[in-house]
């Protein structure tokens, strides 16, 4: 294989779990969002952008949609003869078998896969995330900083710190520690999930990780690696990130991300021609607007036909939206067909699902708030 | 049985004006993100014909920036796929004329196929012909070539210049002609047996003729056995601009739209990743067919918008075709126009075509 400077590992095997029903059958980075994408879309296209073009994704949970989603990788142009994008679930070894035990340990147990590269740096990307980043720009700075490891983090505020893993730096932002989930947070530097490594030396660290009984290890990125690392008195550094981030791991969250997309100009610019989002193309039909349609701050995709009022929602692919029905605040998830004067407010609708005519969701509920999860358990 | 398939441009005439004088007919831009020839090339796909000759001529510039190695058609394969071929040939002593001369100049594409049958298409005719329910009648009719027609309730100045077929009750074919009144209209699609067709190639060829289906199967000389087959579903030639607007407009009738676009036999095209298209505050859009990647604040009735259309607050677009990339600033009104791509229409101007005759506005003008 031809070295390659920098490849990246994309860890996707996690199954979200507070994405409760969205999750049950597919794991989190296959999560829809924005009305066309999946989770996964944005590392990969971040990837494809910055001119990674080798990059091993690390599934476990519920892989079947992930494995056939990504397939040869020719939609983020990863159909490489050198390199291009490599699915990489647990595997049998000759000293034994096991799935992949923490985040680390996926990496560990894909040694034989980044060696062939001979890469003088790794980057270890999440699958759980919606943002557009430059990983070149994180490069840069690695190498002018001459880290060890470099992480991606996003200033947030200090009531959002104790959900996040918190990076406390010194002036100069080289790391001291690494904070999971404070309850009383020093910064308000979160890390993204975007790492690289130099690879000898993450190298050397995972293979005296992965030794480690799971007593000793979690083997985890940020419990057993970055902690050993800074025990070490290792390089670490802190790369600022100015832009539109969002981990999207939970109903209100995923909701509130594709809210965002509806804006005048939103946050994240899904249009942009010098950094195009790149998905799996249904190849649906233009979207039918009925005369007696109204569609007002909303996103639609190709393949829907609309017949009745949309306001301040995100519709998929093939949604239909039936005469007389009124659809606000909500997410509508790929096929989903509505019937006729159907009510819905402040819903994610899970894909293919079946409204009846005249069926209300969302009215009158106890806490104004919340956003419902319509999918195949619900009582219609 | 063993199919393979032929596009042949040849013989269609680049009639709709402003829209073909720099592509050929086949790539003019149709129903929002497509481009005619999508809808021959996906019947042959949804057939599971592998290999498939486009014959090309002219102005094929856009054809191939569109078709690519053909990957979006399933065609980029190994073995067998597309091929788009020129007739170009350097032998002084080649007396073949017409289309008959891509045909014998690209005989290397039939020797090679392992297809049996050659179907034959053009692409002006949008239908969703099953090739595989033709195929199948063809041979249980020991016909020598079967042609495909469809019977036209309400005649239009578009079937004008289409062949007619008579046809018999045992479906013999007993005549074709151009007689204006008559209502089976020749789709321009037929198969036949692949040595049979380069036989009649040859024999055309030898005899000074120059167009395959009119030298060989109108004329008939050889007393080929021709058989007819009736197609219900799906029909519009685009032959003219005003044909081309019409048709366009009439995908807003969802019956026509269902028809076309019936899942079962999807159309392909090339792929590109716009986003979901966004409407705003203040939009109004009714009765209209819209692609991905516009943003519309103004007012799109009755009309087609492909991708990445721009309406501004306060614009009006009324009965139009609005292709790629065109900007409708604020406060102008457009109304029966056909605009090609990366049209700019600037603050508060006015163009209004009339619904029979709509204004047509070339690629990348600024108004």
């Amino acid at each position: 294989m031809k070295k390659k400077e920098m490849i990246a590992m994309l860890l996707a095997g996690g199954q979200g779990k507070r994405l409760k029903g969205l999750t049950k059958s597919l794991a989190k980075p296959a999560v829809y969002f924005g009305g066309t994408y999946r989770i996964i879309d944005f590392p990969l296209s971040n990837c494809t952008n910055s001119g990674i073009d080798t990059v091993g994704v690390l599934t476990q949970y519920e892989p079947l949609v992930l494995h056939s989603y990504i397939g040869v990788g020719s939609d983020w142009d990863m159909d490489r003869k050198n390199g291009g994008v490599f699915v990489l679930p647990p595997h049998e070894r000759e000293d034994g078998s096991s799935w992949y035990r923490g985040t680390a340990d996926a990496i560990s147990r894909n040694l034989k896969f980044i060696d062939q590269y001979d890469p003088e740096h790794l980057l270890v990307l999440s699958g759980d995330h919606v943002y557009k980043m430059d990983y070149t720009k994180l490069l840069d700075y690695h190498k002018e900083k001459e880290a060890d490891c470099t992480i991606s983090v996003i200033n947030v505020t200090l009531e959002e710190a104790p959900s996040f893993g918190m990076i406390n730096t010194h002036e100069d932002l080289k790391i001291y520690e690494f904070d999971e989930k404070p309850k009383q947070p020093k910064s308000t530097l979160a890390s993204m999930g975007v790492y690289i490594f130099k690879w000898d030396v993450l190298r050397k660290y995972l293979t005296e990780d992965i030794d480690k009984p799971d007593s000793e290890s979690s083997h985890d990125f940020g419990k057993d690696i970055v902690p050993k690392m800074l025990a070490d008195e290792l390089a670490l550094y802190a790369y600022p990130f100015e832009g539109y981030w969002r981990d999207v791991g939970t109903i209100p969250s995923l909701w509130e991300a594709n809210m965002d997309l509806l804006k005048d100009d939103p946050e994240l610019n899904l249009n942009d021609p010098d950094w195009r989002i790149y998905t799996r193309n249904p190849n649906e039909p233009a979207q039918y607007i009925s005369p007696d349609a109204k569609l007002t701050n909303c996103m639609v995709n190709e393949g829907c036909s609309v017949y009745g009022e949309v306001d301040r929602s995100v519709l998929f692919y093939g949604v239909e939206v039936g005469e007389g029905s009124v659809i606000s605040e909500s997410v509508i998830m790929p096929e989903v067909k509505i019937g006729k004067n159907v009510r819905i407010h402040r819903a994610i609708v899970d894909q293919g699902k079946v409204i009846p005519d005249n069926t209300v969701i969302g009215e009158d509920r106890e806490d104004p708030n919340e956003i419902l999860l319509i999918n195949g358990d619900s009582p219609f | 049985m063993k199919l393979m398939g032929v596009i042949n441009l040849d013989h269609e005439l680049d009639q709709l004006n402003e829209l073909t004088y720099f592509r050929a007919g086949a790539a003019v831009p149709f129903a929002g993100r497509y481009r005619l020839i999508d809808f021959a090339l996906s019947n042959m796909m949804n057939a599971g014909v592998p290999d498939i000759a486009l014959f090309v001529r002219r102005k094929y510039r856009s054809l191939l920036d569109h078709l690519g190695e053909g990957g979006p058609w399933d065609l980029n394969r190994k073995r067998g796929g597309l091929f788009v071929l020129p007739p170009d040939w350097h032998d002084p002593t080649d007396i073949s004329a017409g289309d008959l001369q891509h045909m014998h100049n690209n005989r290397d594409f039939f020797a090679r196929s392992t297809g049996e049958y050659v179907v034959h298409s053009g692409s002006q005719h949008l239908s969703k012909v099953d090739f595989c329910d033709l195929a199948a009648q063809h041979k249980a009719s020991g016909a020598d070539v079967t042609i495909v027609y469809k019977h036209v309730d309400l005649l239009e100045p578009e079937h004008d210049s289409c062949f007619r077929v008579e046809v018999e009750e045992d479906g013999t074919v007993s005549g074709i002609h151009n007689e204006k009144g008559h209502h089976n209209i020749y789709i321009d699609l037929f198969i036949m047996e692949k040595n049979l067709f380069l036989q009649q190639m040859e024999y055309c060829i030898a005899h000074g003729d120059s167009y395959f289906f009119r030298d060989a199967i109108l004329r008939n000389p050889s007393g080929l056995k021709i058989a007819g087959y009736e197609y219900k579903g799906y029909h519009a030639v685009i032959n003219s601009i005003e044909s081309y607007y019409k048709n366009s407009l009439e995908l807003l009738d969802p019956e026509k739209y269902k028809q076309l676009f019936s899942p079962d036999m999807p159309i392909q095209t090339k792929i590109k990743y716009e986003a979901p298209t966004k409407y705003l505050e203040g939009a109004e859009v009714r009765n209209s067919l819209v692609a991905n990647g516009c943003r519309i604040a103004g007012e799109v009735e009755g009309s087609v918008l492909f991708r990445g259309v721009k309406v501004e607050k306060g614009a009006k677009v009324i009965n139009s075709i609005i292709m790629q990339k065109c900007v409708i600033e604020a406060g102008a009104i457009v109304e029966n126009v056909i605009l090609d791509k990366d049209v700019q229409v600037t603050e508060n101007r006015t163009l209004v075509g009339d619904s029979r005759r709509p204004f047509v506005i070339a690629k990348r003008s600024l108004l």
